[in-house]
């Protein structure tokens, strides 16, 4: 489909999850939910002593678009520092609503710059978000 | 394009478009669009109030409008036509003074559970305010209440039943002439909304005996922002206004005031009417194309809409078995697939659809599904836009998961 935001690399990772799966030992787990379209993800996380996080994974359900958004997601973080997921998350957010972006950014969110249709569907711009707004949350409870 | 969407300037100058999300919102004919463009250049002022010529012109449009309502429905007086914003608002409306006629605690109020949140949340504020009970009405298989679940359910403290003329979600007319007499033999006040009831059938009030009965301009070719509730007289006149303010009134104090008699008790401030006047316009249109033509249309193009969904295994159709029992409301599901991904899919082919809970959240986990699709059909839809529709389910079946 030419100009699809169901482009081949979020289908990818819709159809074939890699983080799809449970952690033995996660030291974070959260739930993330949208209730207007029932996506719905557990992220779990496990971070280490020197704030890696070392493994990324998910559980849920939802559209194609909310689990291709968690699995990239979960792709992305895993071995960087939890500094370095703040801010990638904070680049998604910005091109997800069609902020302005730099090219440094667009480059370090890497596979996640496939989801960038996503910001001309209103829609659905909330279930792109899901699985970073769930990160968000995870980090800055856990600076408390 | 077919001779019907001519009547649509939308239609026409989007031909691309296959636009079946009728049960939302209807495409408005050029009629209507000059109707309320012809109110505002060339009588507009503040209808009821202005003792001026072009004040009195507005008042004419307005309550013409009113009669011809009245008239169409098959109300006894124009007076138990009231203008609201949309079925919400006439529900809400409902929820707050009928309740305040009607309830004392401990009473139960009856509503199904395939009723659209606007028939569901004002009466689960007016149990909430009068410690009154809503109790459910369950449908059969096919998506009907039958008269024994509402037997079933009646009880001595029954006071309110506000039931779905037909449901947004399944398209299933209910039996609603022998639900009413039986209510009535309870002594049980009826409300009907007719939101999805009315841009298909025509509608008589007083041959159903309804004592309330609730749509929206917008689901029948009409502007968004007018709708009506219908209620007998002897009803209207005991139940307190709802909202208050400019024009309901007839002697206000410090500490109080009379109120209006019917209908201006129930319309508080300036109201919308070039929206009145675009729904008699819309109103007349109907007349023209003629329910025999919308019913012979819809159901022709929703059973082959049906059948053609039915053909493929991986989807799931709810609603009555026999097709041409929809009213053009066709709820489904694509096995592996979110509705929103569908919706979204068929958008980026020009094939408008609805996917969502659409508004029903406990109907749908009745149904199991939580989630679907709807496509819904207009008597100006035609074959091309159910084949594109088709075609472009089985595209989407393919691209994620290949033949």
């Amino acid at each position: 489909m030419a100009n699809s935001a169901y482009n081949e690399i979020l289908m990818e990772h819709n159809l074939h999850p890699d983080h799809k799966c449970c952690l033995k030992c996660p030291n974070i787990s959260q739930r993330g939910i949208n209730p207007s379209c029932g996506d719905e993800i557990t992220l779990q996380l496990e971070i280490g002593d020197d704030n890696i996080i070392k493994k990324a994974a998910f559980s849920g359900q939802g559209c194609a678009i909310s689990q291709a958004s968690t699995d990239i997601m979960a792709d992305l973080i895993t071995g960087k520092s939890t500094e370095d997921a703040k801010k990638l998350s904070q680049a998604f957010i910005k091109m997800i609503r069609g902020e302005e972006i730099s090219e440094e950014e667009l480059s370090e969110l890497d596979e996640a710059t496939a989801l960038k249709d996503v910001a001309h569907m209103p829609a659905r711009v909330k279930c792109a978000l899901l699985a970073w707004r769930t990160l968000e949350h995870v980090l800055s409870e856990r600076e408390k | 394009m077919n001779k019907y969407k001519e009547y649509f300037p939308l239609l026409k100058e989007q031909q691309n478009i296959a636009y079946l999300d009728n049960a939302a919102t209807t495409q408005k004919p050029l009629c209507v669009i000059e109707t309320v463009r012809d109110y505002y250049e060339h009588k507009n002022a503040n209808p009821l109030r202005g003792l001026y010529a072009l004040s009195q012109a507005a008042t004419d449009t307005y309550e013409e409008a009113r009669q011809k309502i009245a008239t169409f429905i098959g109300a006894a007086k124009a007076s138990e036509i009231i203008y609201t914003r949309n079925a919400s608002e006439s529900l809400n409306l409902l929820g707050y003074s009928l309740s305040e006629l009607a309830l004392k605690e401990g009473d139960e109020i009856l509503i199904s559970i395939m009723e659209h949140h606007s028939n569901m949340l004002p009466w689960q504020q007016a149990a909430a305010h009068k410690k009154a009970k809503l109790v459910y009405l369950y449908p059969d298989k096919n998506g009907y209440i039958t008269l024994e679940e509402c037997r079933k359910k009646i009880t001595p403290r029954t006071k309110i039943l506000s039931l779905t003329q037909v449901s947004n979600v399944l398209g299933t007319e209910q039996d609603l002439k022998n639900i009413i007499a039986l209510a009535h033999e309870h002594n049980i006040i009826v409300s009907v909304d007719g939101a999805q009831g009315i841009p298909h059938l025509p509608v008589n009030v007083q041959e159903l005996d309804c004592d309330f009965y609730s749509f929206s301009g917008h689901k029948i070719y009409g502007p968004m922002g007018i709708g009506i509730l219908y209620g007998k007289e002897k009803y209207l006149e005991k139940m307190p206004p709802f909202l208050t303010g400019g024009e309901m009134i007839d002697f206000v104090d410090e500490q109080s005031a009379t109120y209006a008699e019917l209908p201006y008790k129930f319309e508080a401030g300036t109201q919308n009417v070039a929206g009145a006047a675009g729904l008699a316009a819309a109103i007349d249109f109907v007349k023209e194309i003629g329910y025999d033509t919308i019913a012979t249309r819809e159901k022709m193009l929703g059973v082959k809409l049906g059948k053609a969904l039915r053909a493929l295994p991986y989807v799931t159709l709810y609603g009555d078995d026999d097709l041409e029992k929809h009213h053009g409301v066709f709820s489904f599901n694509i096995e592996g697939i979110h509705p929103h991904d569908v919706s979204s899919l068929m958008d980026e082919g020009d094939v408008a659809i609805r996917g969502g809970h659409h508004c029903a959240q406990p109907l749908m986990r009745y149904l199991g599904c939580g989630f679907c699709c709807r496509a819904s059909i207009a008597f100006y839809n035609d074959e091309a836009d159910i084949e594109k529709f088709i075609e472009r389910i089985k595209y989407i079946k393919e691209y994620f998961y290949g033949k």
